[in-house]
């Protein structure tokens, strides 16, 4: 193990990346990020702005849910508020994107405080229970705020343009969401190596002592709450100007099912797993709608039973790793390199 | 372990602890009856009683986990009675717990470090950059917590492990490493050496005996094992069934006989042999 | 005034008839948590899945309803038991969260196996329940609603009669209250457990086949189990009284709430209720105060 570094080097020992292999592996997926795009597939372009637009929301999630251990069944809802704050700002005022990216953020997280404001008097399932009802109560919103959400028919998203570039397309978009998701998910894995973040884990692991040592346990879980909102406003933002259309019908309560579902199988409360879970989650249904294409031949109506399939499968996803391998994917990972740290020498 | 420490951390001063009337009650339960007890600063003082006793919820109505019924809390003369759990550990106050209760899901070092939540300043923007003072605070308090609480423990080897995987004897030093990172004037802690063996008690009692040497803090403890309780204490409390029933020096209470007769009541009390042989323990 | 008092009347009755499938199936969720402490999320999915295997003996295979509700009864007991024997068990030791969240995953697992068997159609069950509508006078009571509400009273009296006197219901009760001092006078505490996600699970369907024959079924009608969660919320999650008064009392909420002011503020309403509740009072009317431990 690489423990008990000299006292002189904690800054390397306190670092982003604690060892150099950690650092080739970040380079490695940094010049991965930057060579995609010449893949030049449309659909894969498609595909890699969603799983990052994913990535960002369940990290948001794993924030709140992994490090902060507090259940939220509203976080589709959180995206919603981002989706719709872009499509009317941009769609109203024209302001900029990147401007309406941060607002989207921020009505989010607003919102998001909000709705940690029960956790003064409630915690654990409970607090879960009252997430629901906050998802339950915006969608009653968006659906009839019909002068600013546009009602049942929902907002059209004017395409996303910077610096007189129209970002119309996927592989033009990647430009855009890929710089905010690198950086997004830097700044998560920095919370967690200061004072902000170890309090969240805190709170996490052992309520009391969380307060024992000073912690104030309302403050941090807003804090958690509306950080976490912010990251799924962000995606929620992104997801708009991708899909170029916002409806009450675009996040319903199973996408928040889906980015739980991503946190515990990529690995709740650390930072690499919700990246796994996000990726895993988002290519499972597009990796079934490639085997239904193939059955075709010989079950005309596969594609029919897509869906279903694909409830079934996230279902049983996060009974499986619950029951057993609830570190999720991120801690197959680890023991995995460790293997092969080892080898051949593995006794 | 012979502590020879070139740079004794910062002090501040130890802390007075003057506990008045204290009075708590659960449901019919009465568990503390207007006990007072008072902890002169820098003293090593023991709470012992047997089971059930009251102490534990001692300790929780002074740290403000439990709002008593009647009765005062005063550090250093101020009354604390009415401050929050959390704002206690401002201004001085640490504890542990009887059944260990450290952040499972983290390392020791990052347990440790928690215990400085309080005297941090950096905020949430500062943390996601982990950038000029975030990042100043945090290499400070890395080489501080290394300096004055790992290295006094003698927990550099296991600085990087999960405490979920630890020992039970090696738990209870971490979190009484966390509660001194606290930088506290007054430790209290329930139970240090519950279920430890005789090598463990004997190292933890010595690291108290030195916390309280060479960092001046008042110290309050729970304790069933009398041995220790004898060796290192100034004074001690004795509660039964939520009422003080002596106090004074460790000899003055061995020799008390309500305190003899609190100990042999519930028939047969395994405490007994340990009163007895109370003297045994050679530590320090 | 415009609002006439018979439709008030008429509007009110129709609820509480709702209101009764709600108690119903809050009764099913509370023997779950009294048992297991488990907060089970998939409840509404369960009353689903008791609807459609329900649809499939007497629409699928023609079967007389004499002979489709006990089989229907009978196949829910087993998925019941299953559920509880490969999700849950091997999770109760660890903490609620996990539980709860495997819940959460049978949702998805439930809803996925009833599309894929019977597609996402919504579908009317077959009629047997007497047609005649029933009056009191002006009052008009639709025929379904009324026998509803007569079946789902009657299952809740057995039920509670059931609890208070046999030995199994006994048993549960002393679960409930203290899992080792159960263990340690000879009561079966895994068997208990099976036995509560069974008897659960039978419960759920029942109140799914009224449920089904008042509306219709869908892959999406467990969203009944939304309602019934802000019943058992506000009934308090382990009080059997507190799921019938609630479950009434919300039923008849989101009938005068859906009458008088549309269907779209039906959920609002409860939800706002639950978030009150769950903030002023969190361990609801009649529960236990100490669950708020949680
Ligand atoms: N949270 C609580 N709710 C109800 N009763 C409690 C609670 N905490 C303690 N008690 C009761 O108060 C009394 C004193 O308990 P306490 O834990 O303070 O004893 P103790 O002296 O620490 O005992 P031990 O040596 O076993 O740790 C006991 O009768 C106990 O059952
Ligand atoms: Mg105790």
């Amino acid at each position: 193990m690489r423990v008990g570094t000299a006292k002189e080097s904690y800054a390397a020992d306190e670092g982003l990346f604690k060892t150099d292999t950690q650092k080739v592996w970040f380079g490695l997926l940094l010049a991965g990020l930057v060579l995609f795009p010449l893949n030049g597939s449309n659909y894969w372009m498609f595909l890699a702005v969603l799983v990052m637009i994913n990535v960002i929301s369940t990290t948001g999630l794993n924030i709140l849910t992994g490090y902060t251990g507090q259940v939220s069944l509203g976080h589709a809802a959180f995206m919603a508020v981002g989706a719709y704050t872009v499509a009317f700002f941009d769609g109203r005022f024209d302001t900029p994107v990147l401007l309406n990216l941060v607002l989207a953020g921020a009505v989010a997280a607003g919102i998001g405080y909000l709705v940690g404001l029960p956790s003064l008097r409630i915690k654990g399932l409970y607090l879960a229970i009252a997430t629901l009802a906050a998802a339950v109560i915006l969608g009653f919103v968006f659906l009839n705020w019909t002068p600013v959400t546009g009602g049942l028919r929902g907002l059209n998203v004017p395409t996303a343009t910077i610096a007189g570039i129209e970002l119309a397309t996927p592989d033009r978009l990647y430009w855009l969401v890929m710089p905010i998701t690198v950086i997004m998910v830097l700044a998560a894995k920095n919370l967690f190596r200061s004072r902000v973040g170890r309090a969240f884990i805190a709170i996490r692991d052992r309520d009391i002592s969380a307060e024992i040592i000073g912690i104030s346990l309302l403050k941090y879980k807003l804090m958690s709450f509306a950080i976490s909102s912010f990251y799924a406003g962000v995606a929620g933002g992104l997801w708009a100007y991708l899909f170029r259309v916002v409806t009450p019908e675009s996040f319903p309560a199973l996408a928040s099912i889906f980015f739980l579902a991503a946190v515990i199988v990529g690995g709740a409360g650390t930072i690499v797993g919700g990246i796994f879970g996000a990726v895993f989650m988002t290519l499972i249904p597009e990796f079934l709608k490639l085997s239904a294409t193939a059955l075709v031949p010989w079950f005309p109506d596969a594609s029919i039973y897509l869906a279903p399939v694909r409830n079934i499968i996230f279902g049983l996803l996060i009974i499986g790793f619950l029951i057993f391998e609830p570190m999720g994917l991120a801690e197959m990972w680890r023991r995995t390199r460790r293997y092969f740290a080892l080898w051949p020498f593995r006794t | 372990m012979s502590p020879s420490h070139s740079a004794a951390p910062v002090r501040p001063p130890a802390a007075r602890l003057d506990v008045e009337n204290l009075s708590l009650q659960f449901g019919g339960v009465k568990a503390l009856d207007g006990i007072d007890l008072h902890v002169e600063p820098g003293s090593i003082t023991a709470l012992i009683g047997p089971n059930g006793a009251g102490k534990t919820s001692a300790f929780n109505a002074i740290s403000g986990f439990y709002r008593p019924k009647t009765g005062t809390v005063k550090l250093d003369g101020v009354d604390i009675t009415q401050v929050p759990a959390r704002d206690r550990a401002k201004l001085g106050l640490a504890r542990t717990f009887q059944n260990i209760a450290l952040f499972r899901g983290m390392t020791v070092l990052d347990n440790i470090k928690l215990g400085r939540h309080a005297h941090l300043t950096s905020g949430v923007f500062g943390a996601f950059l982990y950038w000029g003072k975030t990042r100043r605070e945090e290499m400070e308090l890395r080489a501080e917590i290394e300096r004055d609480v790992i290295d006094f423990l003698e927990l550099d080897h296991i600085r990087n492990v999960p405490v979920a995987i630890l020992p039970y004897g090696l738990q209870k030093k971490v979190e009484l490493a966390r509660a001194l990172a606290m930088r506290p004037r007054i430790l209290m802690l329930d139970e240090p050496v519950a279920g430890m063996n005789r090598e463990e008690t004997e190292d933890m009692a010595r690291a108290i005996l030195d916390v309280r040497d060479e960092w001046g803090v008042t110290v309050l403890l729970v304790e069933h094992d009398m041995g220790m309780v004898m060796d290192i204490s100034d004074h001690v409390c004795v509660l039964n069934f939520g009422r003080r029933i002596a106090a004074g020096s460790p000899t003055e209470v061995r020799n008390n006989p309500d305190v003899i007769k609190a100990y042999l009541g519930g028939s047969g009390d395994p405490r007994k042999a340990a009163l007895d042989g109370a003297a045994m323990g050679e530590v320090a | 005034m415009a609002v006439e008092f018979i439709d008030i009347v008429e509007t009110s009755l129709a609820g509480i008839g709702t209101g009764s499938l709600m108690a119903l199936t809050g009764v099913a969720f509370v023997i779950i948590y009294k048992a297991t402490k488990v907060i089970n999320l998939a409840i509404g999915e369960m009353l689903m899945i008791g609807a459609f295997v329900f649809y499939g003996f007497s629409a699928g295979l023609s079967l007389p309803i004499w002979a489709s509700v006990p089989l229907t009864l009978a196949v829910a007991a087993v998925i019941g038991g299953l559920i509880e024997r490969t999700m849950i068990r091997p999770l109760l030791k660890d903490n609620p969260v996990s539980v709860f969240m495997v819940t959460i995953g049978l949702t998805s697992v439930l809803i996925g196996v009833v599309e894929l068997v019977w597609s996402a159609e919504p579908r009317r069950l077959p009629e047997f329940l007497p047609s005649q509508p029933v009056l009191f006078g002006e009052v008009f009571i639709p025929s379904k609603t009324a026998y509803s509400f007569v079946i789902a009273a009657a299952a809740m009296a057995v039920l509670i009669t059931v609890f208070s006197f046999w030995r199994g219901g006994i048993a549960l009760r002393a679960t409930a209250t203290d899992r080792a001092a159960a263990s340690s006078v000879g009561i079966d505490v895994p068997g208990v457990f099976s036995f509560s996600w069974m008897l659960a699970a039978v419960v759920a369907a029942l109140a799914g086949i009224l449920v089904g024959s008042v509306g219709g079924i869908s892959s999406a009608m467990g969203l009944f189990g939304l309602s019934v969660f802000v019943v058992v919320i506000v009934g308090g999650l382990d009080s059997i009284l507190g799921a019938l008064i609630a479950g009434l009392f919300i039923g008849w909420l989101e009938a005068m709430v859906g009458r008088f002011m549309g269907g779209e503020f039906k959920l609002l309403a409860t939800f706002t209720i639950l978030l009150v509740v769950l903030v002023v009072r969190p361990y609801g009317l009649f529960g236990t105060h100490e669950i708020e431990r949680l």
